[in-house]
């Protein structure tokens, strides 16, 4: 007898071999990831009273306090360039990386309704959080191209270096994040940490203040932190650069790419056990 | 013959169970650091740290397409670990399973619906979570809607829905699934009547068209009618693997152990407790049939251990455990003597006609100020026909209660 359709032939083993962990399978389910995603966005976009406002507004405030407070009162160096476009272009990357991670994050947690109860791969629950945050980002970016032009300022070719950034960003982000969200199907405290985490590392990189704030001798220990080279090549994309960008931007690059499989890594090989530990 | 699409090999699922009562694999990151060495040492001399239990251990089967499976088996036999293991949502400890087709699962209703989206966009989620393809599901929005009988609320958010047109719109979808293999959990148990109906009847269009369908169920019935052949999972084994109607037969049989009695065997905790229960005759004398015309009577024993008020109730059941009559001794005004030490009470449930066939029923006593209860369940009776009262053979199918009703001519329509 034979079969119009192929069938797909699935082997469930107790090692996890076989169907639980078939890259081809992320492909089969796009739409799985497509539709939670559009739906994290709608869901933002609906249940905040202010909407978009809430998404422009957010950055925008802090973006103008730091500039004020650091810029102003503390008169930090930013490079001849107006310090808000400075703190904002930063606060832009910082923004993209730590909106990742904290919504891909805890984002196994938050569907533990669905992951007990349907199968598709895990991977792209937090993907389609990861997605959803990048809406902010362009949000943002538009916030940013008003701001640049309200300052007259034009981006130069540097600009072609965002989407490299952007890249380079999502993908440090979302492999740190798949080691968070796994993590924290197990160690349910880890998710306070988080927060705590997020925000020293903030403050460990040059969001609201440059790199020439650092003394020169210790700036090589400093650039290990691969958000500084993702930032300040942020700010080099959005408001021109120097040559000096290029040599920050391996460590961002490595970082990524360990984070990235090293995460997958992890994640593919816990992911199994994620409906009994939720 | 054609090869199986399931093949189960000596499937086994453990949890590991923690002694101070956590969920399994729950646990805190500051606690496995600090008990980092103490485990080691463990590992070292080669100790487990929990106890493990078995869900489900050495469940072997083979299903054939086509086939329509129905599981059956107590709380906690199984049946749902089962489900979980052939959808991938968990892995197996031992053993293995094949599969040969898109599988399909249904284990709740409204699988990934956000309260806050509207019907069609959770049409699409929903759609898209169970593994439809976007264009499947826009083949079929139409038949969802309309089978769910919601189209003048698609783009309300599904949280103003009614709980009933929330469940249609649920079971719509998952029902337009074109899986080779269709896992459906205990999903029936929600819903009014008429569309329990028409869930059965989607069921039975999806059993006859050719797919392979495991259906796990309470509702003996609907197991009965809809699949040829039924698993009887117990205690994480297959105690039984055959005919339906035969192994139907034999889990009543086996469930209604103590037909006509209960007892509680060792006393609980609690302010008060029911020691035994059983049916019997106002002389005594132990019964386990009872003419539908007349009175189910029952004598229970209690032990209060903390005076006070208590409430007795009675609850008649199906054979499926669905609840039919519910008597309270408050109802009645009768005060439950709730001095501490020993009882005896007898109630009688009046005629209640019911259609010939096997009931339970379950005792419950009630501590009123708390709430603490206590209860005996599953008293297997029979009700017999009476046929002094009605001299056709009453089909259990036909109905719950018998009544006679009133007839009258009317004159013929003017034409």
């Amino acid at each position: 007898m034979a079969d119009v359709t192929p069938r797909p032939f699935i082997r469930i083993r107790p090692d996890g071999t076989g169907g639980l962990g078939r890259w081809g399978e992320l492909w089969e389910y796009r739409d799985v990831l497509v539709m939670l995603a559009v739906r994290d966005v709608k869901l933002r976009y609906k249940q905040t009273a202010l909407g978009v406002v809430w998404v422009v507004l957010q950055p925008l405030v802090a973006g103008i306090i730091f500039a004020v407070i650091f810029g102003r009162f503390a008169g930090l160096p930013s490079g001849g360039r107006p310090y808000l476009l400075f703190v904002f272009a930063g606060l832009l990357a910082w923004n993209l990386f730590a909106g990742v991670l904290q919504r891909a994050g805890n984002s196994l947690v938050g569907e533990a309704k669905l992951i007990t109860k349907v199968y598709f791969p895990r991977l792209l629950i937090p993907g389609a959080a990861a997605a959803a945050a990048l809406v902010d980002y362009a949000v943002s970016l538009g916030v940013m191209a008003v701001l640049m032009a309200w300052f007259g300022l034009w981006p130069g070719w540097w600009l072609a270096l965002l989407p490299v950034m952007t890249l380079l960003t999502l993908a440090l982000a979302v492999g740190l994040s798949l080691w968070v969200s796994a993590l924290n199907v197990r160690y349910r405290d880890f998710m306070y940490a988080l927060p705590f985490l997020i925000q020293v590392w903030m403050y460990a990189s040059p969001v609201v203040y440059g790199l020439e704030m650092i003394p020169e001798r210790w700036r090589g220990i400093f650039a290990l932190n691969p958000l500084v080279g993702i930032i300040e090549g942020n700010r080099a994309a959005l408001l021109g650069g120097g040559t000096e960008v290029w040599p920050l931007l391996t460590v961002p690059a490595l970082a990524a790419a360990v984070a990235l499989w090293s995460g997958a890594a992890y994640f593919r090989r816990v992911e199994r056990d994620f409906a009994d530990n939720l | 013959m054609s090869d199986p699409v399931i093949r189960c090999e000596n499937l086994g699922k453990s949890y590991v169970l923690h002694h101070d009562g956590d969920r399994p694999g729950y646990r805190t990151l500051r606690e496995d650091l600090l008990s980092l060495p103490s485990r080691l040492q463990a590992a070292w001399r080669n100790h487990g740290t929990g106890e493990e239990f078995w869900a489900l251990r050495k469940v072997s089967f083979e299903v054939r397409p086509g086939e329509v499976i129905g599981i059956i088996g107590r709380n906690g036999a199984g049946k749902s670990t089962l489900l979980k293991i052939l959808s991938r949502i968990t892995a197996p400890s031992a053993g293995g399973v094949d599969l040969h087709g898109r599988v399909g699962s249904l284990l709740e209703v409204g699988t990934g619906f956000h309260p806050e989206l509207t019907g069609r966009e959770n049409i699409f989620l929903s759609g898209a979570m169970l593994g439809m393809r976007r264009a499947e599901v826009r083949a079929h929005f139409d038949a969802i809607v309309a089978f769910a009988e919601v189209e003048q609320f698609l783009d309300t958010p599904c949280k103003h829905y009614s709980s009933g047109m929330y469940t249609r719109l649920g079971f719509a979808v998952a029902a337009h699934l074109r899986t080779d293999i269709l896992l459906v959990d205990e999903v029936l148990a929600v819903g009014d009547a008429s569309f329990q109906q028409r869930c059965l009847g989607k069921m039975a269009e999806v059993a006859g068209g050719g797919r392979t369908v495991l259906f796990v169920s309470h509702n003996l019935g609907a197991i009965g009618s809809l699949c040829p052949r039924t698993l009887w999972l117990d205690h994480g084994e297959l105690h039984q693997d055959g005919p339906s109607r035969e192994v139907i037969e034999r889990y009543l049989a086996d469930v209604a152990g103590q037909a006509g009695t209960a007892t509680t065997a060792a006393a609980p905790a609690g302010p008060a407790w029911l020691v035994s229960a059983r049916l019997a005759e106002r002389n005594g004398t132990a019964r386990q049939a009872f003419s539908m015309t007349e009175p189910v009577r029952v004598e229970c024993e209690y032990q209060v251990a903390q005076a006070g008020g208590y409430t007795l109730s009675v609850q008649v059941k199906e054979f499926d455990f669905s609840p039919v009559v519910h008597c309270t001794s408050g109802d009645a005004g009768f005060a439950v003597p709730g001095t501490t030490g020993r009882h005896r009470i007898a109630v009688e449930v009046p005629d209640m006609q019911l259609y010939p066939g096997r009931y339970w029923l379950r005792l419950a006593l009630t501590q009123t100020a708390t709430g603490r209860q206590h209860d005996l369940d599953r008293i297997g009776f029979q009700i017999e026909q009476d046929f002094t009262l009605c001299t056709r053979p009453l089909p259990r199918q036909a109905g719950l209660v018998y009544r006679r009703a009133e007839w009258t001519v009317l004159s013929p329509p003017s034409p």
